[in-house]
């Protein structure tokens, strides 16, 4: 697949609005006044080494750990004091770091887990999109979800996610722990959903050079404060990122 | 040289002979046992004049050096190959005793569940029996309750003693106080249960594993000791005595007076039919023990308490509530707490909080282990073993403990995960229909 056109920016109104959000773990700063927004029917990235505060964003956004100041605001609602299940509940599906998948139950539980928010008797039809997206999954549904390869545990936890029904998608490194080719099938499976089902998704990756491609928009995330923003082509070409991120290469 | 480097510096050949190797484990092996002999069989405490007096008895210390050192030498070097290492080697037999089991666990339900119809019209039920027979199915039924909370939500309980005291103590006293049968209370004691299941609940929603534990474990002790303190409400030690027995059909189960049940019936007294009622009452409760918490297991509910004891992250992601999740784990399992707990008083006819010490706890837990945490087939199972064992081994007195330690360390060596490890999923689509093995499943991680 060719990557995303990157002059194709949507510029429909803010589905997610980062606003000037600061977050600790204790007495340690995370993240430091860290904005950013994200509109329907983008994918936008936000990029950074180990350590730079992506998850902590993800899961700020979640509510866990809370923002201590600034606002999170989403679809119109402010969520920065909701609880996770709340959140959850609004219509935006996290697929959490390392996968987290359910690992004594079978591949169907943890899509049925999924389910939880969403009507019953969209069930089915859910599940055959999931499993259209994902055939391996159907392949091993009665299996137990801690027999599967790592990319089989990370679509299952894609699944999982969309099972729900959401409006938004987030991922916290979707590439991580993954072969070079399985990241390629994940990051399609993302582009096809972004492309044909007009899924929003919003992703942090330490994988910049995929992400970058992937992403419509992206931002750098450094020490937990957003350093530079701009198209994921735009990203790609600078010398800053391709040197810090990119190996300097490619 | 390779080959030394696994002896490591401690062997000072670099060629390791299996005879030297298996001599020094047993050798240490036999001090360990030594050591421990000498205080638990190498020292007695007898009466003699002027108070009790130490008489040592060396020789035993001697006989369990010698059982150990011997036995362990043998299973060096005739089982343990060179450098299969234990668990390796149990697990192995675990394996295939699990694969034989499979079918087995077919059959062992209906089996049994058709035995226990039965087993009252046996010939060789007695008194003795029955009395034992109800005892298992108590613990059957408190093992199931405690099975909603540690097996499928995966929240270590050790004070579930507790919630069974509270449905002894809730009998008790509004049986003799406000005079209502035991039909009438049994549902408000397991209501009571789970309202003291969510009263624990609330302090332990952030607490996991260890600290729940501990936490669980103090709750246990303040139930016990408020109801040992408490006098004027509960009688502290001297407990609550003349607890109405339960009635069928407003039939009592004596040998004289009226509506009684054996005039009733026009047949002739037996003290036996106080005992089959109780037996069948007992039957029934655990039943719907069984068929509630089984039937709950497959809705949203019950995945969510599964799912939870798997990863609360990923649950409160996908718009789970953790606080309802744990909340209603630790009601349900209150509830039949509370349940077991009105049986318990209303057979005994009198409670006291002795009956509520922590060992209570320790003994059901243990259940719900050894059968397999999440499985029902082996929580039964295990109630069997262990209580009926226990019963069986009575005339062994004070060795029955050594034995029940024996079986305990046996079964989780040879079976990490419980007798009964297989965990059915709640939902198939296609024609496979089969148990998911714990194969590969690190303990404890579960």
């Amino acid at each position: 697949m060719s990557s995303t056109d990157a002059g194709k920016q949507p510029a429909g109104r803010p589905i997610l609005q980062v606003q000037g959000v600061d977050a600790f773990y204790g007495h340690i700063q995370a993240l430091h006044g860290v904005s950013l927004d994200v509109h329907y029917g983008e994918i936008v990235t936000m990029i950074g080494a180990n350590g730079a505060g992506k998850s902590t964003l993800m899961m700020t956004i979640f509510g866990h750990p809370r923002a201590r100041n600034g606002r999170i605001i989403f679809d119109g609602w402010d969520i920065t004091d909701e609880p996770t299940h709340h959140i959850a509940r609004r219509g935006i599906s996290l697929v959490p770091e390392g996968r987290r998948i359910f690992q004594r139950m079978t591949v169907l539980e943890n899509l049925q887990l999924g389910a939880e928010l969403a009507p019953d008797s969209h069930f089915d039809e859910d599940l055959a999109f999931v499993y259209s997206l994902f055939p391996v999954l159907q392949k091993r549904q009665n299996q137990r979800a801690g027999t599967l390869s790592g990319g089989e545990q990370q679509m299952l936890a894609i699944g999982r996610a969309l099972m729900g029904k959401p409006r938004f998608l987030m991922l916290d490194e979707p590439s991580l722990g993954l072969a070079p080719l399985l990241v390629q099938q994940v990051f399609d499976a993302l582009r096809q959903l972004n492309e044909e089902h007009n899924m929003t998704i919003f992703l942090v990756e330490q994988n910049a050079w995929h992400a970058l491609r992937l992403a419509h928009r992206a931002y750098v995330l450094v020490n937990g404060r957003v350093t530079m923003s701009g198209t994921g082509k735009e990203l790609l070409e600078k010398e800053e990122v391709r040197a810090a991120y990119l190996g300097g290469g490619h | 040289m390779s080959e030394t480097t696994r002896a490591g510096a401690a062997a000072p050949s670099p060629v390791r002979n299996p005879v030297v190797e298996a001599l020094k484990e047993a050798l240490m092996a036999g001090l360990l046992a030594a050591t421990l002999a000498s205080f638990i069989l190498g020292v007695k405490t007898v009466d003699a004049p002027g108070g009790l007096q130490l008489e040592y008895r060396w020789h035993w210390v001697l006989i369990a050096f010698g059982v150990v050192a011997v036995g362990r030498f043998l299973l060096r070097l005739l089982w343990w190959r060179r450098d299969a290492a234990l668990p390796g080697a149990a697990a192995a037999i675990g394996r295939s005793a699990g694969q034989l089991a499979q079918p087995l666990g077919k059959f062992a339900g209906p089996a049994l569940l058709a035995a226990a119809f039965l087993l009252p019209f046996m010939p060789f039920i007695g008194r003795y029996e029955m009395d034992i027979a109800i005892l298992v199915l108590t613990y059957v039924l408190l093992g199931w309750g405690l099975n909603v909370v540690v097996g499928y939500a995966g929240l270590l309980d050790l004070g579930y003693v507790a919630f069974y005291a509270v449905g002894a103590y809730a009998y008790a006293l509004l049986a003799t106080h406000f005079g209502l049968g035991f039909w009438t209370v049994l549902p408000l004691a397991g209501i009571l249960a789970a309202i003291w299941g969510m009263i624990l609940g609330f302090p332990v929603l952030r607490l996991r594993g260890d600290y729940l534990a501990i936490v669980t474990l103090a709750f246990g002790e303040i139930i016990r000791v408020v109801l040992l303190n408490w006098q004027e409400v509960t009688g502290g030690p001297d407990g609550i005595s003349g607890i109405p027995r339960p009635t069928f059909f407003g039939l009592e189960f004596k040998r004289f007076g009226e509506n009684t049940f054996h005039q009733f019936f026009g047949i002739e007294f037996s003290p036996m039919h106080r005992l089959y009622f109780l037996y069948f009452i007992i039957l029934v409760l655990a039943l719907i023990t069984y068929m509630v918490t089984n039937r709950l297991r497959r809705l949203p509910v019950g995945r969510a308490w599964e799912a939870m004891r798997e990863d609360e992250i990923a649950c409160r992601s996908l718009g789970i509530n953790p606080t309802n999740t744990k909340l209603t784990a630790f009601a349900i399992g209150a509830f039949f707490g509370g349940l077991g707990g009105s049986f318990f008083a209303t057979r005994q006819g009198f409670i006291s909080p002795e009956s509520f010490t922590f060992i209570e706890s320790a003994i059901i837990l243990a259940i719900v282990v050894l059968g397999g945490l999440g499985s029902q087939i082996g929580v039964a199972i295990a109630a069997i073993v262990m209580i009926g064992g226990f019963e069986v081994f009575r005339g062994l007195e004070e060795y029955r403990m050594l034995l029940f330690g024996l079986l305990m360390v046996v079964i989780m060596v040879w079976r990490p995960r419980g007798l009964v490890s297989h965990r059915m999923p709640t939902i198939f689509l296609g024609k496979e229909r089969k148990a998911v093995s714990a194969e590969m499943v690190g303990e404890g991680s579960g």
